[in-house]
């Protein structure tokens, strides 16, 4: 399948016009999605798709300029109509001399293994059994009323990139994920917990720690009240520091650098956080959920360090905005599948962790809040001015423990405060779904919004 | 067109090799969308983007489970594929019902002029009018990025109980952000025109307005004091987000929650559960709002439905297998973002209706508070009701009078608490837009209000 692929592409790209670039995103997947509820399949759906993206350049004397076009198929006519939307939207751009598409750099790739084939070998009733088992523990579980979901998906794609700048790549990756979302309830009250597990294949899931943590984080924060405002220490969840990092890497995109849209803008070499963080963006690392093997341009994923204790260390860059920044790129191009072209972004953040486990960060710190989790952080985080305030829940920590549950509060700071009031680092490491690996992660000075 | 998506001949055939299957119901959503777009950004046209999307969901029930298969492959064969696979779930049987649809004919689109007709330099226009309108405004600003976007979608919706519906469905959407910077660091702007109507919602003047308005705000910003931080009186301006509502009540207002009992409004129906005044609507037949559309993503036309009428709970949305389910019919909140993802209740437009009171009134009587001029994001854990929503415009009152910006912060509240806590609604309306995502799916809603006061509510700034 994957030769097809590549050899599609590669036809295509022998359909460009003597004085045009072409670059042809070619990708075919499949999934399965499982939702059960009530010891039922509630619904079980099974799909293939496949689509193609097509960018088209050309230049002139004052620069070049590109058109993109997408399709989600693969059939002949949709192909050519495809590429020819792409011709005729290359007409109206703003020539301009940073825009080109990747040229092959030298970086050799690495053999990170994103493929398990084993993911084609489990049967749709294994894939059942697991979702079943997933409500059936929970449920069982003390204080537990119900669930809203308990969901099993699967998916497999491969991908092809080509241009006529020498790029030709193809990746095979596979992913399994396991979620629910609890309801725990005493008396009149009720809260919610919601737990995954993800990994490359089947195996990899964790049933068993997943529902142990959804159960977990909605029955402890049963009797949670209305906090009293303060400042104070919070110490950040793993998996809420994960989310931290996804925001905090929007500001260190090339893209929104050199367009004066990230408040590290200009600060290269300047202390930006508490000395003790030092942030890589890792893709070479296998552990990591995001970890690649090319870029969305095709070109070779590679280790980046972003900062380095506490100094701005550098920013991540595709080939246009590295351009426009005068830096090659750093391998760090991303794009949301065929429908998406490439700009610069994060897949596998991981800060260096610190020496302490979780409870030693919380012995260390004494007195603050845990915050188990965020929200509101589409509406309350800005990348550009740094403005931090999100909706927050947790616990009380006194005398280096959790104590009583909060909820119906708020956290704030600005993100510049919060990366110099960084005073420990867990050495708890949990590789996560999405772009960045979490850890405890103690912050001072968080204004804490209740009653 | 659509007939040429999907004929009632087809449809008819796939529809009943699902219930040759053992399928005790069935359903085919075909799609054929286009969308246009292109971004002008740092004064330059980075990109004018086509895309094309096409092909066909179909679902398969089988007792308590749905089976759902979908194929970008529109041929007979592909599709009595997808039917083999989304049958899977059922047991071999042969069916006693035999499928006869009954078309509800041809739609055409209620857009004046469709954005395909217009040519490209003309969208083009309209940025560069939009970057150099927010670049006159003084005070600072130093990035402005503009986007247009359009999309026709076609869709056939066809089920074993006969049904066979089409709509044409076109949108245009513009948005504007400004960067402004100053001594205090970098602030944002950001303004949005989104429609179901054609390319007739657009002008010069229009999108001057728009990216004058997202400057505005981004200098202003510059000048904005940290939050307060704790509770205090909240004014929510007319249109500044019916968000409030679409996250503090609406998703706990959606069957599918509600039957699971994951919603705090399950069990409810009947009962106060806000302040006498408040009359909540969901309403797809308005006129051109960004949730509307003739029907919805299971063929169920267009309706306006009370869901809280002066404070009382009186029905959830529904979708069509939940209402089957209950023995009711559909309310037409049937929503899909794509043929590629299966259908669920979901918001259109929901608004609170207007009441008596005078804005100004509202504002001169409030001693100490935040006033909003404009909301960005919410969500909301409808089995609890905490919910949390963004400003993006805010001001401190005092003294009964409108002072100093504030910077961005997020509010936090309880649903049915916050709607117990509204004690004033003015006679202003108006609506906005925005993008709802619920298990991952994305879909148009509007959101309305008058301006309003709730006496109390958490604001989580700094100071």
């Amino acid at each position: 399948m994957t030769s097809q692929l590549e050899t599609l592409a590669a036809t295509l790209l022998s359909s460009a016009k003597e004085n045009e670039g072409m670059e042809v995103y070619v990708a075919r997947g499949s999934e399965t999605e499982v939702r059960v509820y009530e010891g039922e399949v509630e619904s079980l759906a099974a799909a293939t798709s496949a689509g193609i993206g097509v960018r088209i350049l050309h230049e002139t004397p004052d620069g070049a300029r590109v058109g993109f076009a997408w399709a989600g198929s693969l059939e002949r006519d949709v192909l050519e109509e495809t590429i020819a939307a792409a011709r005729d939207n290359a007409l109206f751009a703003t020539p301009d001399p940073s825009v080109a598409f990747a040229v092959p750099d030298g970086v050799a790739p690495t053999s990170v293994n994103l493929y398990d084939p084993s993911i084609r070998t489990v049967t749709t009733e294994a894939k059942i059994a697991f979702a079943m088992e997933l409500e059936r523990m929970v449920r069982s579980a003390n204080k537990v009323r119900g669930i809203r979901s308990a969901d099993y998906g699967d998916s497999e794609v491969e991908v092809a990139l080509a241009s006529t700048t020498g790029i030709s790549t193809t990746t095979r990756r596979t992913s399994a994920s396991g979620a629910v979302e609890v309801i725990a309830g005493d008396g009149d009250e009720v809260q919610t917990g919601y737990s995954y597990t993800a990994g490359r294949s089947f195996s990899a899931l964790d049933l068993e720690a997943t529902a142990t943590d959804a159960v977990a984080r909605a029955v402890s924060m049963l009797g949670a009240t209305k906090p009293a405002s303060m400042k104070c220490v919070a110490i950040f969840d793993p998996r809420v520091v994960a989310q931290l990092l996804g925001i905090i890497s929007s500001a260190l995109s090339g893209e929104a650098v050199v367009k004066g849209r990230s408040f590290f803008a200009g600060r290269i070499g300047e202390l930006v956080a508490a000395p003790l963080v030092t942030l890589y963006d890792d893709p070479t690392d296998a552990r990591a959920y995001g970890a690649s093997i090319f870029d969305g341009e095709g070109l070779a994923c590679r280790k980046n360090a972003l900062i380095t204790g506490g100094m701005l260390n550098g920013f991540v860059y595709d080939t246009v905005s590295g351009r426009r920044a005068g830096v090659p790129s750093t391998g760090s191009a991303v794009r949301g599948g065929f429908a998406g072209t490439p700009g610069p972004g994060c897949r596998a953040l991981v800060l260096e962790p610190g020496t302490l486990d979780r409870d030693g960060v919380l012995a260390a710190i004494g007195d603050g809040i845990y915050v188990q989790s965020i929200s509101g952080v589409h509406s309350g985080v800005s990348p550009v001015s740094g403005d931090f305030s999100v909706g927050a829940e947790g616990f009380i920590v006194r005398d280096g423990k959790l104590a009583e549950p909060f909820r119906e509060a708020t956290v704030a700071s600005t993100l510049q405060k919060m990366l110099s009031n960084v005073v420990a680092i867990g050495s708890d490491v949990e590789w996560l779904p999405g772009i960045a690996a979490g850890q405890s992660l103690a912050i001072a000075e968080m204004s804490l919004s209740g009653s | 067109m659509s007939t040429a998506l999907l004929t009632p001949d087809v449809a008819q055939r796939v529809l009943q090799a699902a219930l040759d299957r053992g399928g005790e119901w069935a359903e085919i959503f075909a799609e054929d969308r286009s969308t246009s777009g292109a971004s002008l950004d740092d004064q330059r046209v980075e990109e004018l983007s086509s895309g094309r999307d096409r092909g066909v969901g179909i679902r398969v029930v089988v007792g308590e489970t749905v089976g759902f298969a979908h194929t970008a492959d529109l041929s007979e064969s592909a599709l009595l594929e997808a039917v083999a696979a989304a049958a899977s779930v059922a047991r071999a049987g042969g069916a006693s019902k035999t499928v006869a649809l009954h078309s509800g004919g041809l739609v055409l689109p209620t857009a004046q002029i469709l954005p395909e007709t217009i040519a490209k330099q003309t969208k083009l226009e309209l940025l560069f009018a939009a970057d150099d309108a927010a670049r006159s405004v003084e005070g600072g600003i130093a990035q402005v990025s503009v986007g247009f976007g359009d999309s026709r979608r076609r869709i056939v919706v066809a089920n074993t109980d006969g049904l066979f519906e089409t709509d044409d469905q076109v949108r245009v959407r513009f948005i504007v952000m400004a960067v402004a910077m100053g001594d205090t660091g970098l602030q944002t702007g950001y303004q949005v025109l989104a429609r179901t109507e054609g390319f007739e919602v657009l002008s010069e003047d229009i999108v001057r307005r728009l990216a004058e308005k997202a400057a505005n705000q981004a200098v202003t910003k510059l000048s904005a004091r940290p939050a307060p931080s704790g509770e205090l009186p909240i004014v929510l301006a007319g249109g500044s987000g019916g968000i409030l509502f679409h996250e503090a009540c609406g998703h706990g207002l959606e069957a599918d929650l509600v039957v699971k009992d994951t919603s705090v409004y399950s069990h409810r129906v009947g009962q106060l559960v806000a302040s006498p005044g408040v009359t909540l609507v969901d309403d797809s037949t308005m006129g051109g709002e960004w949730g509307t559309a003739r029907i919805d993503d299971e063929g169920t036309k267009a309706s306006s439905n009370t869901l809280i009428d002066d404070g009382v709970l009186t029905d959830y949305m529904w979708d069509f297998l939940r209402a089957r389910k209950t023995g009711r019919s559909s309310a037409g909140n049937g929503r899909r973002q794509s043929y590629q993802h299966l259908p669920m209740v979901r918001m259109t437009n929901t608004y609170l209706l207007a009441g008596k009171e005078r804005a100004e009134d509202i504002i001169a009587s409030t001693e100490r508070g935040i006033y909003v001029r404009q909301l960005g994001g919410g969500q909301v854990d409808t089995a609890t009701g905490d919910f949390v929503f963004g400003t993006s415009e805010s001001y401190l009152i005092e003294h009964g009078e409108v002072t100093e910006p504030l910077r961005d912060s997020n509010l936090i509240g309880n649903g049915p608490e916050i709607l117990a806590k509204i004690d004033a609604i003015a006679d202003d309306f108006s609506m906005t837009v925005g993008t709802c995502g619920k298990d991952g799916q994305q879909v148009p809603v509007g959101c309305g209000q008058p301006t309003m006061r709730i006496t109390s509510c958490t604001v989580g700034g700094t100071a």
